[in-house]
């Protein structure tokens, strides 16, 4: 109890010394210093933020590494003719800060589950692809697939240079209010077993 | 000696004309082994075209468009996702044949059966190929449309 009574003692201290003017610095040091830590503060915490933003850091788990990443590196996110690279967190990040920042806050659900080990072994993997799967769909189609829109925007589009399906099913969808996601499902890693999603694309189960 | 000439040198002239005729070549095509062989051209799917009409009956109707990055394996069906009764009106797509839904013992189920499930091994694609062999094969009247 002493040592409760203690420390709030200690706060008390802290809050008074916080609360009076300094009698000891100028305006100019306090302001100067004040905004060379900021800065400092400021782009440590972006640097860092960047830093989580990199393919290499993506796949620097096992997790990453071994079953969604060598799915991607199949896809034409990865390998195409004109050479652009969507990597990692181009589509998993968005671009905008405070989307971003909210993203970099859910992501810590993650480290709790890398520390779990819920997914260490790629038969957990597959066990959970179907949730995860519906994890990021339900993200992408309540964002109106926002990191897809980050490169793929629909007012560039050039039907005249799209194949007849593409043509028939992006006008169809766009003026029936659709999002990337509610198609493009299974673009840059493996779909999971549909099942539950679409029974008719599913492999069928004579056991069920 | 003109036995010798009729019966030994002329035929073992012919022999050997024949075999610089006719040499033996590799699979590597007659190439020296520091040569690389001649780079295949790949071949471009064809991009997306109104159906192909079959050519006999019985074909497997042939895909009319890219298939590239579409995945079949034992978790889903990317055709299916387009092909299937539950999909095609929505995206225009035709729609998988009645005779797929039966499996090996005659039994009829409400999707495809395993025997049916992996597209490709029938429905192929096309590329911008000549035919290697030159043929006569016309399709037979009653199966085209006039």
């Amino acid at each position: 109890m002493s040592m409760i009574n203690n420390l709030k003692q200690k706060a008390a201290t802290f809050w008074e010394m916080l609360k009076k003017p300094t009698a000891k610095y100028s305006l100019g040091t306090l302001l100067g210093v004040g905004m060379v830590a900021g800065v400092i503060f400021w782009g440590g915490f972006n640097t860092a933020m960047e830093l989580s933003n990199t393919e290499t850091f993506c796949i620097s788990c096992h997790e990453m590494r071994v079953n969604v990443y060598e799915e991607y590196k199949t896809t034409i996110h990865y390998n195409n003719r004109s050479g652009v690279r969507a990597t990692c967190p181009d589509c998993h990040v968005p671009k905008e800060w405070h989307w971003k920042v909210i993203r970099k806050i859910k992501a810590t659900n993650e480290l709790f589950h890398k520390a779990l080990g819920s997914i260490d072994t790629p038969e957990k993997f597959e066990a959970k692809r179907l949730k995860l799967a519906r994890n990021v769909w339900r993200e992408m189609k309540g964002n109106d697939s926002r990191e897809c829109r980050n490169c793929h925007d629909f007012e560039s589009m050039d039907y005249a240079r799209q194949g007849r399906r593409a043509v028939n099913n992006h006008t169809k969808g766009f003026d029936s209010g659709r999002t990337c996601i509610d198609c493009h499902k299974g673009v840059a890693h493996s779909l999971p077993a549909m099942h539950k999603e679409d029974p008719s694309m599913a492999f069928p189960d004579n056991k069920k | 000696m003109k036995h010798l000439i009729k019966y030994l040198v002329i035929p073992l002239g012919l022999a050997f004309t024949a075999q610089s005729l006719y040499a033996i070549e590799s699979l590597r095509g007659g190439r020296a082994l520091d040569k690389d062989p001649e780079k295949p051209v790949a071949k471009k799917w064809q991009r997306d075209q109104p159906p192909i009409e079959r050519d006999y009956v019985q074909q497997p109707p042939l895909v009319p468009h890219s298939i590239e990055g579409y995945v079949i394996n034992t978790r889903s069906n990317k055709c299916m996702s387009c092909h299937s009764w539950s999909n095609y009106k929505d995206k225009g797509a035709t729609k998988v044949s009645l005779t797929h839904f039966k499996d090996r013992k005659g039994n009829e189920h409400a999707n495809i059966s395993p025997r049916r499930y992996f597209c490709t091994q029938c429905h192929v694609p096309q590329v911008d190929a000549k035919p290697l062999v030159k043929n006569t094969f016309k399709p037979v009247k009653t199966i085209k449309s006039k």
